[in-house]
């Protein structure tokens, strides 16, 4: 694990963000870099997301292996309301809703996956460089011991379908804190990755699609539905949420727990060997 | 902005105080009925309140006769937190909690109730019982200023679930939406019944208070917080005279009733749902569930209504629904205006356990991809 900025560093943006000043849009040398995770190559067991049945019946979501080959970068720290603010005030994102809360240097909430995908499109042609949304596996990977596994792991109870709806509820509820209201960048701790506030009371968007699936009995997907009108986000439960949604509400039919709030974090993509010695040539020319 | 000298002296218009006199005037005679001696050879029984949506313990049939029950409520004025944002209003309460606590008698017993208002607090205080009889439901009998007690007498001449509010003259709505109001259960002696005069019984009691608040915003649409409540006053007011509330919630704040403060129930349990408004009309709804016997207008000597979807509960009343469980899940109960239970609060969870029955519903295909003929 390493960063690409010290913490003393990250105050100082922490600060400025709460004047006003917006570091990840400022495109000068002075700019404060965004605070990055190096998140190394690996493997881990990956419970899948999606709802799975097998023979008709809910069941938890099977776990697959997955290596990473090459490392990635992530934001150490959700994308604050200063940060966001910079795209809202260039005319390149939608205000968020979560605009109740006065100081920038809190993640920005209020925010649709439709949102999150505008602002990664502005930073990176603001940055010149690629800025992405994590795909779930990308964000469980990173969240490392953070990461809730949402299995259920009940006996099969094929005649009471309610045994899972009230199994989740409950693991649900008694995950973390509840306050909902965001709270300053760091404020939840760092990761063994060297993330802060994973699994905070802010969720974070992911690229990946809702899937329905059917399992055979050993486990393999027989047949699915993907539904990119849902997208997963990653926090303190597993989320799906569709993606015009800005704020996660339960109640009513819906009698699960939504997101406290959804926010962004972003993958900023490593540079390609072209892209290395093209920069290269321009910084020695230039 | 109000000051505590203004809100105890300031406010009474002519008209209330004369109204307030001539009720106070005509109490003696109407309480003279029953000889006082025998009131005072009636047993006592003093009840510690719970806070809700619990209700404290009680007898659905009552042995003996009639009893003196006492109860005190004390006055907090307190901030309380509203929503999962922390939104903070300048509350006032009985008790502390936002629905001030039940009271549960029998219909013909006395109800002995000290209203305790400390010094700290900022304002008079009294309370509306709509179970009681005359001087304007006790207000007139109870005005306490801070730092100063009563103690009300009124005869459960009427069985049913009653609401019991502040009004405070001059303030009085400002107060209901504060959170001063509760409600005091009068049961049949007997206990409940059907529309056939069957005895009818309950498991559990779940009591939901709902109120509505009126929190003013700042320029930036964000909540504002006051630093007293005489600060809060003006701005509030705004707000409420505009009858468009920020919340609406069952037990003082959005979620106080779903995650891990969701109510629990179990397969043949029966309960009653006691539903209080104390200011606007709402609408209850057990989705996924029923009311089985329903008394919409809480007035247990009139025959229930039967297998509700949905029951009127109009502002400035209580209902009561009786229901038992026969599947198990999550159910959620709800003000059936679905904005106000899913945009601002008024949703409380039920978990409830126990064997699915598969006649009363099964899952004939699970969701899978159209069939093509």
């Amino acid at each position: 694990m390493r960063l690409m900025i010290p913490a003393m560093v990250a105050a100082a943006a922490a600060t400025a963000l709460a004047i006003g000043a917006a570091p990840n849009a400022a495109k000068d040398d002075t700019a404060v870099p965004v605070a990055m995770a190096s998140v190394n190559a690996g493997s881990f067991d990956f419970r899948l997301p999606g709802e799975y049945l097998k023979a008709d019946w809910p069941v938890d979501a099977p776990k697959r292996k997955v290596t990473f080959r090459r490392g990635f970068e992530m934001m150490k720290y959700q994308v604050s309301l200063a940060d966001y603010g910079a795209c809202v005030a260039d005319g390149a994102c939608e205000a968020p809703d979560g605009g109740r809360f006065a100081s920038g240097d809190v993640p920005v909430t209020g925010v649709s996956y439709r949102d999150a995908k505008a602002y990664a499109a502005w930073l990176s042609r603001e940055t010149g460089e690629t800025w992405r949304l994590p795909s779930d596996e990308e964000w469980a990977y990173a969240a490392a011991e953070r990461m809730n596994d949402d299995a259920l792991a009940l006996s099969q109870d094929s005649a009471n379908p309610a045994a899972r709806w009230l199994a989740r509820y409950r693991a649900e509820s008694t995950i973390g804190e509840r306050d909902a209201e965001p709270k300053p960048l760091g404020h939840f701790g760092t990761n063994s990755k060297g993330l802060a506030d994973i699994a905070g009371n802010v969720w974070d968007w992911t690229t990946t699609c809702y899937l329905r699936a059917v399992l055979d009995d050993n486990g393999k997907i027989t047949r699915s539905t993907e539904n990119c009108g849902v997208r997963v986000v990653g926090g303190r439960h597993r989320g799906y949420i569709s993606n015009f949604i800005r704020d996660g509400k339960s109640g009513g039919c819906a009698a699960g727990l939504a997101p406290d709030n959804l926010g962004i974090r972003l993958i900023r993509e490593l540079p390609s060997l072209v892209g290395y010695v093209r920069r290269l040539l321009t910084k020695t020319v230039g | 902005m109000l000051t505590r000298r203004e809100a105890l002296f300031g406010t009474m218009t002519g008209a209330a105080t004369a109204a307030l006199l001539t009720a106070v005037a005509a109490t003696p005679a109407n309480a003279a009925q029953p000889p006082l001696a025998d009131i005072g050879k009636l047993p006592r029984e003093r009840v510690t309140l719970v806070k809700p949506p619990f209700v404290h313990a009680h007898q659905q049939v009552a042995t003996g006769g009639p009893k003196i029950v006492e109860f005190q409520l004390t006055v907090k004025e307190q901030p309380m937190v509203i929503d999962d944002d922390g939104t903070t209003m300048q509350a006032m309460t009985y008790n502390g909690s936002i629905p001030a606590p039940m009271m549960v008698v029998h219909e013909g017993d006395y109800v002995e109730l000290t209203l305790i208002n400390p010094e700290t607090n900022e304002m008079p205080h009294n309370i509306d019982c709509h179970a009681a009889t005359g001087a304007l439901g006790g207000a007139a009998l109870t005005e306490v200023n801070p730092g100063e007690q009563a103690t009300l007498r009124f005869k459960a001449t009427r069985a049913g679930t009653f609401v019991y509010h502040c009004a405070p003259a001059g303030m009085i709505p400002w107060h209901v939406v504060a959170g001063m109001s509760g409600t005091i259960m009068v049961l049949p002696r007997d206990g409940l019944k059907d529309e056939n005069g069957k005895p009818l019984r309950y498991d559990r009691i779940f009591y939901i208070g709902e109120n509505e608040f009126y929190i003013p915003r700042d320029e930036n649409g964000k909540y504002k917080s006051y630093a007293s409540l005489g600060e809060s006053y003006d701005d509030t007011l705004k707000v409420m005279r505009g009858l468009i509330p920020t919340h609406v919630v069952f037990n003082g704040k959005v979620g106080a009733l779903t995650g891990d403060n969701a109510l629990e129930a179990n397969v043949g349990e029966t309960v009653l749902f006691v539903h209080a408004q104390a200011n606007r009309d709402t609408r209850p709804h057990l989705i996924g569930g029923h009311g089985d016997h329903v008394w919409e207008l809480g007035k247990f000597n009139d025959p229930p209504a039967k297998n509700l979807e949905t029951w009127f509960i109009r502002g400035g009343s209580a209902g009561a629904a009786l229901y038992t469980f026969r599947q198990p899940g999550i159910y959620a109960y709800v003000n059936h205006n679905l904005i106000e239970a899913a945009e601002l609060g008024a949703t409380a969870h039920i978990m409830v356990e126990g064997e699915w029955d598969n006649d009363l519903m099964a899952q004939v295909s699970a969701p899978s991809p159209i069939a093509t003929l």
